[in-house]
């Protein structure tokens, strides 16, 4: 009686915990899409300076708030809910409030968990973002004399250079403006000086324009690499493919 | 402190990525990385996908390239490199590589039905020389073909070429430049009496007018259109011409773009002469001094088979017109004859003889290519007004024309690749030389390569049926005595009867006068119109196909036997370029499994045989050659002996490991620098350098002057371009401009002279016949030929209503068995498209991106329909890249040729298009 | 007790057979302002708290030349030196397997000592801002009657803190601080006006109609986390058994009433459960002074010395209540 007593209780009990499992398992999911939904809310998001490395800013960011308390500008924010930006991280939009590049950096200097990365000690080495133009929009690109993104620039002939091309239509020299991601910290004070209606240079995620050169090549005129005076023997390469795979089609009998 | 592998792709991950993204790196990632690449070792190279010839650098590090960059040094590129040349490194390490012979077998016998299975080297000779002494016992020298080219190392198309005519006696080994270059070569020996251009890619930088006819050099040679791009965007006065039969790349770029039917670029040149001698802007100075007048016979045939035995029943209309052609109304005119006219193709067997003319009769010929009838005749799109095609010709005219204007004239395969293609070659020269704009910096006509060694290998090296190194032919006796006296074989060994070109070879195993072929570097199965035909030939006739190849392809799947071979850094190699430019590499890593290099495969083929199984009589049917008896090459068993020959001897012995080959090319040689070479540390000799020093033996002091081995090796040293001539000094010194006495030591007389020895006496006649026979000496001079409009051989009726033209496209390299093995480059292009109008789409119910069927008299392919695409076809005109063996556009082709050259029209047949 | 019993037929005797006696304000408290003195604490304290950070962020408020409260209940500093963390955040970043600066961690060991010390749920019931609005909701419910509405286990929080931390280490982010309603809430307090508020309502109507104190007494996590810190705690509910009738007007106000379990608590001397949040509802309403403040470690004396006054006080309690009723 008993045993079949305490059999019918730990049958309860297991019923009970799977519920609860099945019931975690199902919030956990729904849980999990809504997280993974908030981080990568919002592809274009500029943070502020030592936040290059998303993930680990995403992850390490308690969203305090202290960064933006100590931004003198105003020029940071914390995002709230609702806006399509990772939740109570902290962002600038440039177009208003650039960042102006404080040297002792702030925002980072006040970030208690290090998702501004404390090694950051240079302002110029900030990436915030990569600042892109829209040739067929920029005033410039059209042969007008604007420039303004490159005057503003606060790494001035480094981060922006002008270009002199012919401009063809008639006997004037184009002023082209051209972004050398190199030296671009994303800062914005071009977005927020550029005078079109709709700012023709736009500070974006690096991420989400730049590519990256196969690494089984190099730019032969940058590379330091130079002719191998005395080759060193190779050791016998390891274990390469053996018994060609080619043989299946050479032996399969479709219609040439 | 030692990283472990984890923490070095971490680094130098993280290093690479921060890089290019612009992140600073902490200085700890940066100093790994850098520690990383400090492995890597770099050399020199050259990328092996198109002529231009880029010079590359390789680094290599435990036996893989692991990266390759342009060569900032070399002056072809400076760094530069297309997206083929960007993947250079990767072409390698496709996943199907070929890593072991593969014998077709049946319960462990060779059967030509059976199934591939692996077999060792030695299994693979042993059944490769078996069946090669079947065929050639049953056949004799003509029996056998070797399959080369264009791609073939230097070393490698020599040491080829050098086993078939001196060991087995044979001249059928033809390169699949036949396919690409061989109306160039026709035309440079019937104009010049040399081969290559006498210009050089620095034209691009001297001249102000480019004119480009029949090539898509946006595409096909992209880095030296972007040296022509920058020509014309540096410098307002240059003009650029895109002369094609549908629009392309060049024409973003071109001041002038000029769409004409196929085959009538041969009318807008002689509109362009008669515009010369209309306008009185010949060049008279120079033409007197240097130029004589010919033409020949204008009824050659296509170089189809003489006979329709073998076509199929729908092709025989097409086929038939290899013996008569009724002529069309401009033609007829353009030949000064009747419309409507029966013509019999009287002189397809001797369609490269030719005779000298007046200016008079000259004059006369040009006379009928107005620019009314020409402008009639060539207008290829039918959206464009024939007002405005006249005014571009006109154009065109005076671009030529205008004595302040240096001229440069361009073209590839819509030149070579044309049923009169060697016509349409020397009628640009024709035009240069009456306007005396040749041979000097920034004047020329210059005929690209569309191979990266169809000039250093097939062409100098002379792997043709008819050809010997260095320009010498096997017709001439002298030069085979030359040859003879190079090679120490007994007078007579040579054979003097033309071998059969790359197609006759196919047609050869289709009526089985072949049993025995063998396919080096390239896809001829691919490559070769109308390839229905010989896919049977391969596979239903009593024949041995071997075919060496790095990955499986067309070619590889119709073969019996498959030799896996080394590629491009997996061994030691020289290229020769468009320019004329000889450059080298090492071998920089291992070939894979069981894979060897092509020079390997050759000799240790030679070792099979010995000396006294070739020396004696072989028959080779129709031989008719001084000296010799008819149809027999003699035994020569009796003057070999008298040489010291037992006839025991293996070819290997004779050709390559002789004595004093062993001992002069010893292995190590201090030039490799610590770079190994698979084949001589077998042989304990270094065969590529040994053969390299013989080769050029042949071109010394004839104009083909070439450096020693080790020259092309050094560092600083990026390709000479020939002739290279050592002075007293022992500095070699290159040649930039042939034939010009500023530049050119072979000139001996004047300011200008066409020193090339072949085909310079000739005849006299008018414009129809010789009238007379005594042949008169113009050495020292060029030819400027007359050569007529003719129509081509098929045309678009009412059932097959559109022309098909077929090409490369960028990203891919022929028939695509490397680049398709590039996962980027795959990806960039999947698929060859059918490219045509708009209009043509909507006429048929198909939409961009529907499925097709092109038909053909001869087969048909399903693609896909793009009507947006790169190239933009006019009305009436569809274009199909060859590269995706899904889409075996070959099989659709025909294999009309031109019957000088012998080179197939992949340019133009009559195809339909309909919905699938 | 025995004694106790007999003779005493008017008397309503309660379930350990004691007399319950009627809830009379003492006299001496009778103002109501002393009914409601924790409750007013406690709404000073969440105020005062949001205040200070507030008034820092906007007003520029110092102490000293020092700044009151920069940050947010998530991490801020405190006078410019003191580093503050929310312990439950840096343990999910912890989770997602990233190293943090020694600044958050000091700071999350100073609020979890704090809380260890005071009452782990001390942060639910007297700083959490949301406990306003669910407190509202639950006020509402007892002032309309509303029907308890769905029953769900009080253990979904501890499964949503295992969740958390687990999804912490999958998503690579801190899981529960990007959906959280109580940061969110307070950010937006602090920092201006987003969607987060839609978060809070829906709480409030959940609590409301569906679960009693459904938010904090079943779901939140960091209350679970809290509740385990709270085991350990020293500030606790001094429960003085004998003198207690068993009349249940505890357990009407607690809003975790499981924790008044009295057989436990009687064993213990105390609440003893950590998902007590000190909230001192019960300590005033409790008629017999049963349950009190205390610290841990001064409860079993304290307890000893109530429990003899209590004997000693029985009979004239007795005879206070027969006197109450008759007159």
């Amino acid at each position: 009686m008993s045993s079949s007593k305490t059999a019918s209780a730990r049958r309860l009990f297991l019923a009970k915990l799977g519920q609860s499992a099945a019931m975690a398992a199902t919030g956990g999911l729904l849980w999990g899409f809504m997280v993974e939904q908030q981080v990568h809310a919002a592809h274009n998001v500029i943070r502020p300076p030592g936040a290059e490395d998303a993930d680990g800013f995403y992850a390490k960011c308690i969203k305090c708030g202290q960064c933006v308390r100590d931004c003198p500008y105003d020029t940071l924010r914390l995002a709230p809910a609702g806006m399509r930006i990772p939740i109570g991280t902290p962002y600038f939009v440039p177009r208003e409030i650039p960042c102006y590049m404080c040297p002792d950096i702030p925002c980072k200097a006040a970030c208690p968990t290090g998702a501004l990365n404390p090694k950051l000690t240079k302002i110029d080495d900030a990436r915030m973002g990569l600042a892109v133009i829209d040739m067929e929009h920029c005033l410039s690109w059209q042969g007008l004399r604007c420039e303004v993104c490159y005057r503003e620039c606060p790494i001035q002939g480094k981060a922006i250079i002008v270009k002199n091309y012919p401009r063809k239509l008639s006997k004037h020299g184009m002023f082209v403006p051209v972004v050398q991601a190199e030296y671009c910290t994303g800062c914005g004070v071009c977005e927020k000086a550029c005078p079109t209606e709709k700012a023709a240079i736009r500070v974006v995620q690096p991420e989400l324009v730049e590519g990256k050169i196969g690494e089984h090549y190099r730019l032969g005129w940058k590379d330091p690499g130079r002719l191998t005076e005395e080759f060193k023997p190779y050791a016998p390469p390891s274990q390469r493919q053996e018994g060609p795979s080619g043989l299946d089609y050479l032996n399969r009998e479709d219609e040439l | 402190m030692e990283l472990t592998r984890r923490d070095f792709l971490k680094a130098s991950i993280a290093a690479s990525t921060a890089v290019t993204v612009g992140i600073p790196v902490g200085k700890e990632a940066q100093a790994a990385a850098g520690e990383a690449e400090a492995g890597w070792q770099w050399d020199k190279g050259v990328c092996r996908f198109c002529g231009t010839g880029c010079g590359i650098m390789i680094a290599t590090k435990d036996g893989r390239v692991v990266a390759t960059k342009g060569d900032p040094d070399a002056p072809v590129n400076r760094g530069l490199n297309c997206i083929k040349g960007y993947f250079n490194g990767k072409i390698l390490y496709g996943k199907d590589r070929l890593t072991q012979p593969l014998l077709r077998m049946k319960n462990g016998k060779f059967d030509k039905k059976g199934q591939f299975v692996p077999v060792s080297w030695e299994r693979a000779f042993d059944e490769m020389a078996k069946q090669f002494r079947r065929a050639y016992k049953e056949k004799g020298p003509t029996g056998v073909a070797i399959f080369g080219s264009g791609q073939y190392t230097i070393p490698e198309g020599y040491t080829s070429a050098k086993l078939m005519k001196a060991g087995f006696r044979s001249n059928n080994i033809d390169p699949n430049a036949r396919h690409c270059m061989a109306s160039a070569v026709a035309a440079f020996i019937q104009t010049f009496g040399i081969d290559e251009p006498a210009g050089n890619y620095d034209d691009i930088e001297y001249t102000d007018t480019i004119v480009v006819w029949g090539a898509n050099m946006a595409e096909m040679h992209p880095i030296l259109w972007a040296r022509v791009s920058d020509r014309r965007l540096s410098n307002d006065n240059v003009r650029i011409v895109n002369l094609s039969t549908f629009r392309n790349r060049c024409s973003d770029i071109a001041d002038l773009e000029i769409i004409f039917k196929p085959n009538t670029d041969l009318a807008i040149q002689n509109y362009i002469a008669r515009e010369i001698v209309k306008r009185d802007a010949v060049n008279w100075d120079f033409v007197k001094k240097h130029c004589v007048f010919a033409t020949g016979p204008y009824d050659i045939g296509y170089g189809m088979r003489a006979t329709d035995k073998y076509a199929f029943p729908k092709e025989k209309d097409t086929q038939a017109k290899q013996f008569r052609v009724k002529l069309d109304k401009y033609e007829a005119i353009a030949q000064r004859r009747k419309p409507g006219e029966i013509v019999e193709q009287k002189n397809a067997k001797s369609a490269g003889k030719h005779w000298m003319i007046t200016f008079e009769d000259f004059k006369k010929a040009v006379e009928p290519y107005t620019l009314d009838f020409v402008a009639e005749l060539a207008k290829g799109d039918p959206d464009e007004s024939l007002e405005d095609f006249k005014k571009k010709l006109r154009m065109l005219a005076d671009l030529y024309i205008d004595p302040k204007r240096k001229v440069c004239s361009y073209w590839t395969m819509g030149f070579n690749q044309h049923q009169r293609g060697t016509w349409v070659n020397e009628q640009c020269y024709m035009n240069h030389l009456l306007l005396g704009k040749q041979c000097q910096p920034g004047n020329g006509a210059f005929s690209l390569t569309g191979q990266p060694s169809a000039c250093g290998t097939a062409r100098e090296v002379g792997t043709f049926a008819h050809r010997l190194p260095a320009d010498m032919v096997v017709f001439n006796k002298k030069h085979r005595d030359f040859a003879e006296k190079t090679w120490k074989l007994p007078t007579g060994y040579l054979n003097p009867k033309v071998g059969s070109h790359i197609t006759k070879i196919m047609r050869d195993l289709e009526d089985g006068s072949i049993k025995w072929a063998w396919v080096q570097v390239c896809n001829p199965w691919q490559d070769t119109a109308n390839a229905n035909h010989w896919i049977k030939a391969a596979r239903e006739m009593d024949n041995f196909i071997v075919v060496s190849e790095a990955y499986p392809g067309i070619s590889a799947k119709v073969a019996d036997l498959v030799l896996p071979t080394a590629m491009i850094f997996e061994k030691w190699g020289l290229y020769g370029n468009a320019e004329r430019r000889t450059q080298a590499w090492r071998e920089q890593v291992p070939p894979p499994g069981e894979a060897k290099g092509d020079v390997w495969q050759t000799m240790e083929f030679a070792k099979r045989f010995k000396l006294k199984e070739f020396w004696g009589e072989q028959p080779v049917p129709g031989l008719k050659a001084e000296g010799f008896p008819d149809g027999k090459l003699p035994d020569v068993s009796a003057q070999a002996k008298a040489m010291g020959y037992t006839g025991e001897e293996t070819l290997f012995d004779v050709l390559f490991g002789t004595e004093e080959n062993k001992k002069k090319y010893r292995w190590p040689d201090p030039v490799a620098k610590g770079h190994d070479n698979h084949i001589a540390k077998e042989y304990g000799w270094f065969p590529e350098k040994a053969m390299w020093m013989e080769y050029v033996k042949f071109g010394r002091g004839h104009g083909h002057d070439l450096a020693d081995f080790d020259v092309y090796y050094r560092d600083d040293v990026r390709g000479l371009r020939w002739p290279v001539i050592q002075g007293k000094d022992g500095k070699w010194v290159e040649t930039l401009w042939r034939f010009n006495a500023k530049y050119d030591p072979y000139v001996k007389n004047g300011d200008f002279e066409f020193y090339g020895p072949a085909l310079k006496k000739l005849p006299s006649g008018d414009l129809d016949k010789v009238t007379d026979p005594t042949k008169k000496s113009l050495a020292g001079k060029a030819k400027i030929f007359f050569r007529p409009y003719a129509a081509p051989v098929e045309q678009p009726d009412d059932e097959y209503d559109l022309w098909l033209s077929t090409g490369r496209v960028l990203e891919h390299w022929h028939s695509g068995t490397m680049t398709r093995r590039v996962p980027e480059l795959h990806r960039a292009v999947p698929a060859a498209l059918i490219y045509m109008h708009p209009a043509d789409a909507d006429k048929r119910g198909l939409k961009r991106n529907d499925l097709a069927r092109v038909v053909s008299r001869r087969g048909e392919v399903l693609a896909r329909v793009e009507t947006r695409g790169r190239n933009r076809p006019p009305k009436g005109y569809i274009f199909v890249p060859w590269f995706d063996e899904s889409v075996f556009i070959n099989k659709v082709t025909l294999d009309a040729t031109c019957p000088i050259s012998k080179q197939e029209d992949f340019k133009k047949c009559a195809v339909k298009v309909v919905k699938a | 007790m025995s004694t106790l019993e007999s003779g005493n037929g008017g008397v309503r005797l309660g379930p350990n057979g004691r007399p319950v006696r009627p809830f009379v304000m003492p006299k001496r408290f009778t103002g109501k302002l002393w009914v409601w003195r924790y409750t007013i604490l406690r709404r000073i304290t969440e105020i005062g708290v949001l205040l200070l950070f507030f008034g820092t962020v906007h007003w520029g408020w110092t102490l000293f030349g020092q700044r009151i409260l920069v940050g947010n209940l998530s991490a801020s500093t405190l006078l410019d030196t003191v580093p503050l963390a929310d312990p439950f955040a840096t343990l999910q970043i912890l989770f997602t397997g990233h190293v943090l600066q020694p600044e958050v961690l000091l700071g999350a060991a100073i609020v979890l000592v704090f809380y260890a010390l005071l009452g782990g749920r001390v942060w639910c019931a007297w700083v959490c801002p949301v406990a306003l609005v669910t407190d509202l909701s639950s006020w509402l419910r007892r002032r309309f009657g509303i029907s308890p509405g769905v029953s769900i286990s009080r253990s979904v929080r501890y499964w949503a803190l295992g969740v958390a931390l687990v999804l912490s280490t999958l998503t690579g982010v801190a899981a529960f601080e990007w959906v959280s309603p109580i940061s969110m809430f307070h950010r937006e307090l602090l920092f201006g006006a987003g969607l987060g508020w839609m978060a809070v309502a829906g709480i409030f109507v959940f609590d409301l109609f569906v679960v009693r104190d459904g938010w904090c007494g079943h779901l939140c996590p960091l209350g679970a986390f809290y509740g385990v810190v709270g085991e350990v705690a020293l500030l606790r509910i001094r429960f003085d058994a004998p003198t207690c009738t068993h009349c249940g007007e505890c357990a009407k106000v607690c809003p975790e009433p499981h924790v008044l379990n009295l057989k436990k608590a009687a064993e213990a001397g105390m609440i003893r459960s950590g998902e007590c949040t000190n909230c001192g509802r019960c300590v005033v309403v409790c008629p017999e002074d049963t349950l009190s403040f205390d610290l841990r470690f001064l409860i079993r004396k304290h307890n000893l010395q109530s429990s003899s006054a209590a004997l000693a006080d029985s009979s004239s309690t007795v005879q206070a209540a027969n006197q109450g009723t008759s007159s």
